[in-house]
């Protein structure tokens, strides 16, 4: 095989991997953050909306890592800046 | 694919990108419907003023819950950057159109716009030795965390907005190459929550940095007047 379709076979292969494991972590982070905010509402509804703001601020902030994930693999697959040695 | 944006014609020298130019389209449309719409004020508001009412006060309401004390000064630039941003990331409903959000320069522009107000709503409000003072407490070894944190949070907001704004369209567009033409509407349903959360977190977070930098002393005075 050529190094180029080694060089293919390997950056898809490390895209798909690189997103499953990407996005176990926050997807479990979401699932507790949601759960105890849940479980203090149940305790505290009047205080929602406070609870609700810091909810969501905690979740942009956890949804971002695998935002992150995202456009470090989309850099691989579209803008691989080593795919230039390959190309000399 | 990551610099959606091709230039549409040249200014002198500058070329003008589909993203500049949908930025000034956006700004246009709001400019004109604040104008329309407070061009006729009265005491016996018509659906249009009350609507327009409606916004700003909610939008008031939510600075003022987290900047109890100077949310006059803050209350513009965060309006405006909610404003702006959930109308630019709706935007790309719009066929044959896409979002400015979904480009990083526009959203790296907009955290830039966050970084300095921060320093600048920081500064005014508590003077320069008291605002750069922050920076060392509780201690002087935390100064270099300070400082980091302040850059990663900047590229934080930027990649967070540019990420899902641009993920958005992209997951559309796969959706509609794989199965055909009718099958991204749901996806588009979604990408009408989306944008408005994302324009929702991002004020608020710009909104929280300033309030950590102007309160970062109030706190502590009301803390006082509290135990007193």
């Amino acid at each position: 095989m050529t190094p180029m379709s080694w060089f293919v076979i390997a950056s898809t292969v490390v895209a798909l991997v690189a997103m499953a494991i990407g996005i176990i972590a926050p997807a479990n982070a979401m699932g507790k953050a949601i759960c105890t905010a849940l479980e203090s509402l149940a305790r505290q509804p009047e205080a929602e909306k406070s609870l609700s703001r810091t909810l969501f601020i905690g979740l942009a902030m956890i949804e971002s890592l695998a935002i992150y994930c995202l456009v470090i693999v989309l850099i691989v697959l579209f803008r691989n800046p080593l795919l230039e040695y390959l190309l000399k | 694919m990551l610099d959606g944006s091709h230039i549409l014609f040249y200014l002198g020298t500058v070329g003008i990108g589909t993203t500049v130019a949908t930025t000034w389209g956006i700004m246009a449309v709001l400019v004109l419907a604040a104008w329309l719409v407070t061009r006729r004020l009265s005491l016996d508001p018509g659906p249009m003023q009350v609507a327009a009412e409606g916004i700003v006060q909610t939008i008031h309401a939510a600075v003022a819950e987290v900047l109890p004390r100077r949310s006059d000064a803050v209350f513009p630039f965060i309006a405006t950057l909610w404003i702006f941003i959930g109308v630019a990331n709706l935007s790309s409903l719009i066929p044959a159109v896409h979002s400015p959000t979904g480009n990083l320069s526009a959203t790296a522009a907009l955290a830039l716009l966050v970084f300095f107000s921060v320093h600048w709503f920081g500064i005014r409000s508590e003077g320069l030795r008291r605002y750069l003072k922050h920076y060392l407490s509780p201690s002087p070894i935390l100064l270099p965390f300070h400082i980091i944190g302040e850059f990663t949070r900047t590229l934080a907001l930027t990649v967070r907005l540019f990420g899902n704004m641009m993920s958005l369209e992209m997951a559309a567009l796969l959706v509609l190459i794989v199965a055909g033409l009718f099958a991204p509407i749901p996806l588009l349903m979604l990408h009408i929550v989306e944008a408005l959360v994302q324009a929702y977190i991002f004020g608020m977070l710009a909104l929280i940095y300033i309030a950590g930098a102007i309160q970062s002393l109030d706190s502590r005075h009301s803390l006082k007047e509290e135990e007193i």
